[in-house]
């Protein structure tokens, strides 16, 4: 296992160098400065500013520069925001970031897994098309047409959430909703289909005839087995909430790392486009890091490492 | 083959005994079964299933799979259920075992007792209270019938667990001594390891184990040797003969071989098209066979003792059961079809205390037919 880890390990550096590398490269294709404005400025200002941020400096300068400071992970200063370090607005916004974007996953996992139990043991009936038409619908609308909708129905015609910013958990209810439904709609769906699938099987049927409760076989017998389809798409689910955060936290003015992000890159702010591109693509290999290593909790077939002598 | 000769020459094949017995010949393999077989048959009848009908409805139709099943099982015997695919030995047994999803499946009868209880009267929770305790199954492939993500441990001892609210330590031991039974060595540590660390034939005693260790009074075994190699095969019917010596389970014993059903079978019924054909015991149908269909199944089956002999397929195929035909659904393929045969199901003629067969030929107007020679082909 911890050899396992640890290959894991450098191939996930390995995909950062090449995400930073690339990042840093398009970034400077674009066209357009971070340093440049509406104003007129004193061309000597400008030299100036160009020579403080090292701009002036051939570009593969610059490339080497800018790892040698990533190694050490020191991000450098925001150059449209001089008081702040790109680090500290990581700082500020990832937690809360964070906490919406596994909000969502927790409820998308646990309603789309429940929903697509109860729709594959009611199969055929109302529940189970009632259900698969709700996770059409989810899966159909985006989510910031959900997050209007909702704001629009919710917040200002009921008034029964507050429209916008993270303050209490009521306030968390509109953002999660609207970012949770997608996801939980294609789970709900996955889950169904594989559960069908799982529960034909001769083990379920095995189970049966043991005389073992219904409550048992779905859950501890069925449930496993189905649940592999539904680790594989999480992988993809995850950076699709990553990225439905930025909008969902700009529709809700949400302090997050979304804002910093989109703002940067119409900015031209080089230090915090690096920044949070290295940092969100680092936790989303993490992520998927985790993905793998349920896999192999979930199914014990599934062999992470090889020991000696295993069959 | 006329009466008479069919006699003589089982009497001469009983009389040669085990040496060209082709049945007893066949079975034996190395070690010698028989006395280790101290089984007890009694008269107690332990299930009765009466008329027994199945149905499936599909977008294609109505699939009447089960047509009117009648047997019997005694407390300690062995009845093999022998016919080729599709003609209802398995959806039989899922029946009785209370397997049947309804819908799409519907279930019939004048009455499935088990001991006293009607299974087709109870209620899905009743019915739990006897699966797998009173009751159990043997499945046909062993490579899928056990959970890939539990542990063999988790599967020998939930059953026990639920139904004999043994504790978690007394439920591992109970497991540990049915490895021991079908003999898995190392168990304890055997408990902890998952169905793909082991063999086919190793997962089928498992398989064996689990279903044995509530201590039922009835094991169905559905083509428990179709996925297993020769040798494997031999083991595990030697294990089930031990099994019940040791245990005087009561065995239903699904299949299309008649090479393990001549090994371990007391009684055969034979199934086609969703009836029970011709039941007897296992001499009366390997040597007395009357239906022309068991005559012609055990035809089709190799034999050592008669080297000459070339085997025999049975002509056509099964009836299309959506719309099963309604005379014997057998006198399409037979060669003594007359024209009764087409339209009237046979009332089932009793040749002795044990041997019974549905079949036109043994109505007296047939036999004079025969004895006047229209048969003589």
């Amino acid at each position: 296992m911890g050899r396992y880890i640890l290959k894991r390990f450098l191939m996930m550096l390995m995909t950062i160098f090449i995400i930073a590398t690339l990042t840093f490269f398009l970034m400077h294709a674009v066209p357009g400065s971070p340093l440049e404005t509406e104003r007129t400025t004193n061309e000597t200002i400008q030299a100036n500013l160009e020579k403080f941020y090292k701009l002036d400096q051939p570009l593969y300068i610059q490339y080497f520069d800018y790892m040698k400071s990533l190694a050490t992970f020191d991000f450098g200063p925001s150059i449209k925001d001089p008081n702040r370090t790109v680090n500290e607005l990581l700082e500020r916004g990832f937690p809360i970031s964070f906490e919406l974007g596994i909000i969502t996953i927790i409820i998308a996992v646990l309603s789309g897994v429940l929903l697509g139990i109860l729709a594959a043991l009611r199969h055929n009936k109302l529940l189970d098309y009632g259900a698969m038409a709700f996770a059409v619908i989810g899966i159909s609308i985006p989510n910031f047409v959900m997050a209007t909708l909702l704001i629009q129905q919710l917040a200002v015609t009921w008034d029964i959430f507050p429209p916008a910013t993270w303050k209490s958990p009521m306030h968390m209810v509109l953002p999660v909703l609207a970012l949770a439904t997608g996801p939980m709609a294609i789970i709900a769906r996955l889950t169904r289909s594989s559960m069908l699938e799982v529960l034909t099987q001769d083990y379920i049927k095995m189970a049966r005839a043991k005389g073992i409760k219904p409550v048992r076989i779905v859950f501890r017998h069925a449930l496993r087995n189905a649940m592999m389809p539904v680790v594989t798409i999480m992988g993809t689910l995850l950076a699709g909430i990553l990225t439905g955060t930025f909008v969902i936290e700009k529709i809700f003015a949400i302090p997050g790392m979304g804002k910093y992000f989109v703002d940067s890159i119409n900015n031209r702010d080089y230090p915090v486009i690096m920044g949070t591109t290295v940092f969100y693509s680092a936790f989303l290999i993490f992520m998927l890091f985790l993905v793998d290593i349920v896999y192999g909790i979930l199914d014990p077939r599934i062999k992470l490492h090889k020991k000696e002598g295993d069959v | 083959m006329t009466k008479p000769i069919a006699d003589e020459l089982t009497r001469t094949r009983l009389e040669d005994g085990a040496e060209s017995d082709p049945v007893a010949h066949d079975a034996k393999r190395g070690k010698v079964a028989k006395p280790k077989r101290k089984r007890t048959v009694t008269d107690e009848k332990i299930l009765e299933v009466k008329d027994l009908h199945v149905t499936f409805s599909t977008y294609g139709g109505t699939v009447q799979a089960v047509r009117g099943v009648t047997f019997d099982l005694y407390k300690g015997e062995t009845l093999a259920i022998v016919g080729e695919s599709g003609c209802g030995k398995s959806v039989t047994s899922n029946a009785i075992m209370g397997l049947i999803q309804q819908p799409p499946g519907k279930i019939t009868s004048k009455g499935v007792h088990f001991k006293s209880k009607d299974l087709t009267k109870l209620s899905k929770k009743e019915m739990r209270k006897i699966q797998g305790v009173d009751i159990s199954m043997i499945f046909q492939d062993p490579m899928t019938a056990l959970n890939p993500t539990l542990t063999i441990g988790e599967q020998l001892t939930e059953g026990v667990k639920q139904h004999k609210n043994l504790s978690g330590a007394e439920a591992k031991k109970r497991a540990i001594e049915m490895l021991n039974l079908v003999g898995i060595p190392n168990p304890e540590e055997r408990l902890k390891q998952y169905p793909h660390q082991f063999s086919g034939g190793m997962r089928q005693r498992i398989v064996i184990a689990i279903a044995l260790i509530c201590e039922p009074e009835l094991l169905i075994a559905d083509e428990p040797t179709t996925a297993l190699d020769v040798t494997i095969q031999a083991q595990i019917l030697d294990l089930f003969e031990e099994i019940q010596a040791k245990t005087g389970v009561s065995i239903i014993l699904i299949t299309h071989d008649l090479g393990v059903v001549a090994k371990i079978a007391d009684r055969i019924a034979v199934m086609y098209a969703g009836k029970v054909v011709e039941t007897g015991t296992k001499r009366e149908i390997f040597y007395t066979a009357n239906h022309p269909y068991t005559k012609g199944l055990l035809n089709s089956v190799p034999r050592l003792d008669l080297k000459e002999e070339e085997l025999v397929p049975i002509d056509g195929t099964p009836p299309d059961l959506f719309s099963p035909p309604q005379g014997c659904p057998f006198a399409p393929r037979c060669p003594f079809a007359m024209e009764v045969c087409a339209h009237v199901y046979p009332e089932p003629t009793h040749l002795s205390a044990t041997q019974k067969v549905d079949c036109w030929l043994q109505d007296e107007r047939a036999k004079k037919l025969i004895e006047d020679g229209a048969f003589a082909h």
